[in-house]
């Protein structure tokens, strides 16, 4: 396969021109700036405390994603232990069952532990262990990101701690216990609205005030810098690869890429080796949950507004007091009332389209999925589906919509049994 | 001279180390905080930190997280922290207020919004905790409206940031006494020392040392060394439950007293 080793997004230099109406932006990879700012996004809103170990992570990084040697490391991890590269699928029976444009899937459910979710913590281990760092912390909402920590935290022999919301330890007993079997301890939290933000929150904390000796590895492209940069680093691999597999199997690139935005990890990882081409349209769907208009949401994008939460600004979901909204979606990991700054500035420049899915329309496709494939996706991954399926249907048989498959959805049978009433 | 240069300048003629009580805004009772603000200075407070209540506060231990949550729940939003403030001015124009909280009920509100209100209402200072000075250009209505802005330090603070940070404060300096969130335990009152004496001895401004210090015995600790101490988390526990406005003044009183004779003791 013609993918390079070199692993991270920003030397990667795409040689289409981007046209005028993109806002004039030359270089999406140029961003973040030293700050971490993503033109009006981004940033370190955090308090003095962090300032210090945030500096040193940064400068960390920044050495290690230039160093030949841990460049090696990660992409020997990548490749044996999680699995890497994970292919692209061409879906011909749910192709031919829409009707449209071709369905291509990038099977990021095939790594190992079931997600794209390995693809940032196997990174962020590393550089634990570069930092001599002995103690992991994590938050996770799903589980999934929960999981993914606890896994390489065994593997390199490092002390892992997981907050987890109790109403998200309530709906994910079966995550909840794999991280136990991993030897991770599970914290429950239970301030707040007792989810994933509640549980950043909690993280926050602990690092803030054992910041010597620990490690936070952050699930998603949010956060304070360098997070939203070095997790989408991370995750790159993703579209990096399907770059050149669409280029090596198809010889051309796909008309549209889409992918599901929680904090939007999955989906900047796909989305970033594909912004400078012009000529691929951009699609981020969003949990709509019962409908945007009901207000049981967790649309950021389609209906938040601008504000600062977690240590960057961004979108956000909140009241007229600034009091961040609980938000509500099928899939607990889309469930966030914010948003990577990156998707934020994306959304700005019109370079991306943040649309809302809602949970029957991601069920629907988790079902159409699966009778037609054989193939359980992840509740998450069932909204890109979802808007893979809307898109495919408007589009002509020559044209490809490429869709990231993120995670599998073993995690969410007992959630889709309750829901469809069936006791198991 | 702003509100509270002028009460910093006051107690270092009196040889006095300031008290800085912090309360939430709304808790224990969101109908009575201008009565609260009055039981303070009553009990001795020299400049007041009232706390805007935010739903996702990071730096907060579980006191304050849990004050926050029922003032939220009971409808108290930044206008109504606004408003107190311009009720507690009718009959108090000496007391300095700075408002702590987090960026984005401000953001929310509006910069320039906020800033003219909250001069109207006669706030004096903010302290966005979420706020670095790194990021800190948002807040340049504010500074141009006359609010003063609280910075704060932090034992990781590494030195040529302190620097720049004892250059750019104002108000005062707010030293984070260790690593950690509001209302943990462990004081290590050595270790401040030393750095509050640097910090003093650079900052353009009085240095008030936070976090960690619940009573008499650890605010005379610092106030050997420090031109004020602030105390929030035990206080704010001490107020949770009050019946009524006289209860909780009474739960005030009670609380500052053995402080206050602590800091003029010294």
């Amino acid at each position: 396969m013609g993918i390079e080793a070199t692993l991270f997004a920003h030397t990667v230099r795409s040689r289409t021109q981007s046209n005028g109406s993109m806002n004039k932006i030359a270089d999406f990879n140029a961003y973040p700036d030293p700050h971490g700012r993503f033109g009006n996004y981004g940033g370190s809103y955090v308090a003095e405390t962090l300032m210090a170990p945030l500096a040193e992570l940064t400068e960390a990084y920044l050495r290690l994603r230039e160093d030949p040697a841990f460049i090696a490391e990660l992409d020997r991890d990548l490749k044996h232990y999680v699995g890497r590269p994970s292919p692209i699928y061409h879906a011909e029976r749910l192709s031919r069952h829409v009707g449209g444009a071709r369905i291509l899937l990038k099977r990021e459910d095939l790594n190992h532990t079931g997600a794209h979710k390995i693809n940032n913590t196997v990174g962020q281990a590393l550089v634990a262990r570069h930092m001599g760092k002995p103690r992991i912390i994590a938050e996770t909402g799903a589980g999934q990101h929960g999981v993914a920590s606890a896994t390489v935290a065994a593997r390199l022999g490092l002390k892992c701690v997981v907050y987890m919301g109790a109403v998200d330890i309530e709906r994910q007993q079966i995550n909840v216990y794999r991280m136990k079997l991993l030897g991770a301890e599970v914290v429950p939290v239970t301030s707040g609205s007792k989810t994933l933000k509640d549980a950043l929150n909690e993280a926050m904390r602990d690092w803030v005030t054992n910041v010597a000796d620990t490690f936070y590895i952050i699930g998603t492209v949010a956060g304070p810098h360098p997070y939203p940069m070095m997790v989408r680093d991370f995750n790159a691999i993703v579209g990096r690869e399907a770059r050149a597999q669409m280029l090596e199997e198809y010889g051309r690139l796909p008309d549209v890429l889409t992918a599901c935005v929680g904090g939007g990890s999955n989906a900047i990882g796909l989305f970033h080796a594909f912004l400078n081409d012009a000529s691929v349209r951009i699609v981020g769907a969003e949990a709509a949950g019962e409908g945007i208009a009901t207000g049981h949401h967790a649309a950021s994008l389609a209906a938040g507004r601008p504000g600062v939460l977690h240590g960057n600004r961004t979108y956000v979901l909140c009241d007229d007091n600034g009091q961040i909204t609980e938000t509500h979606s099928i899939s607990a990991g889309l469930d966030y009332p914010g948003v990577g700054p990156e998707h934020a500035f994306l959304k700005d420049a019109g370079r991306a389209q943040y649309v809302g899915v809602t949970d029957d329309e991601a069920m629907e496709a988790f079902h159409l999925l699966a009778r037609q494939e054989g193939i359980l996706a992840a509740l998450e991954s069932s909204h890109a589906v979802a808007q893979a399926i809307k898109l495919a249907r408007e589009m002509s048989k020559d044209q490809i919509v490429l869709c990231n498959l993120s995670g599998r959805g073993d995690k969410d049978v007992h959630t889709i049994a309750a829901r469809e009433g069936v006791l198991i | 001279m702003s509100r509270i240069d002028r009460r910093f300048a006051e107690l270092k003629t009196a040889g006095r180390t300031g008290l800085i009580p912090f309360v939430t805004a709304g808790d224990p009772l969101p109908e009575h905080v201008v009565a609260l603000m009055h039981a303070l200075v009553d009990a001795g407070a020299d400049v007041i930190e009232l706390g805007v209540p935010f739903s996702d506060p990071m730096a907060d231990g579980p006191v304050i997280q849990h004050a926050s949550e029922r003032a939220i729940a009971k409808g108290v939003g930044l206008g109504d922290v606004l408003q107190a403030v311009a009720d507690f001015r009718v009959h108090d124009a000496r007391t300095p207020v700075v408002l702590m909280g987090y960026l984005n009920p401000v953001e929310t509100y509006g910069y320039a919004r906020f800033a003219q209100t909250a001069v109207q209402a006669g706030v004096d200072g903010v302290l966005l905790v979420d706020c670095p000075l790194e990021e800190a250009a948002v807040l340049q209505p504010l500074r141009d409206a006359g609010l003063q802005q609280i910075m704060l330090a932090a034992p990781t603070t590494a030195p040529a940031r302190m620097a720049e940070l004892c250059e750019a404060a104002e108000g005062f300096l707010y030293y984070v006494s260790f690593a950690g969130i509001t209302g943990a335990t462990h004081l290590n009152t050595g270790d401040i020392a030393v750095r509050v004496a640097d910090i003093r001895a650079h900052a353009k401004a009085p240095v008030a040392v936070g976090f960690g210090i619940r009573d008499a015995a650890s605010a005379r600790a610092i106030a050997g060394f420090a031109d004020a101490v602030v105390i929030g988390s035990a206080l704010v526990d001490r107020l949770a439950g009050a019946t009524d406005a006289a209860d909780m003044a009474e739960r005030a009183r009670v609380f500052l007293a053995p402080i206050r004779a602590a800091l003029d003791a010294h």
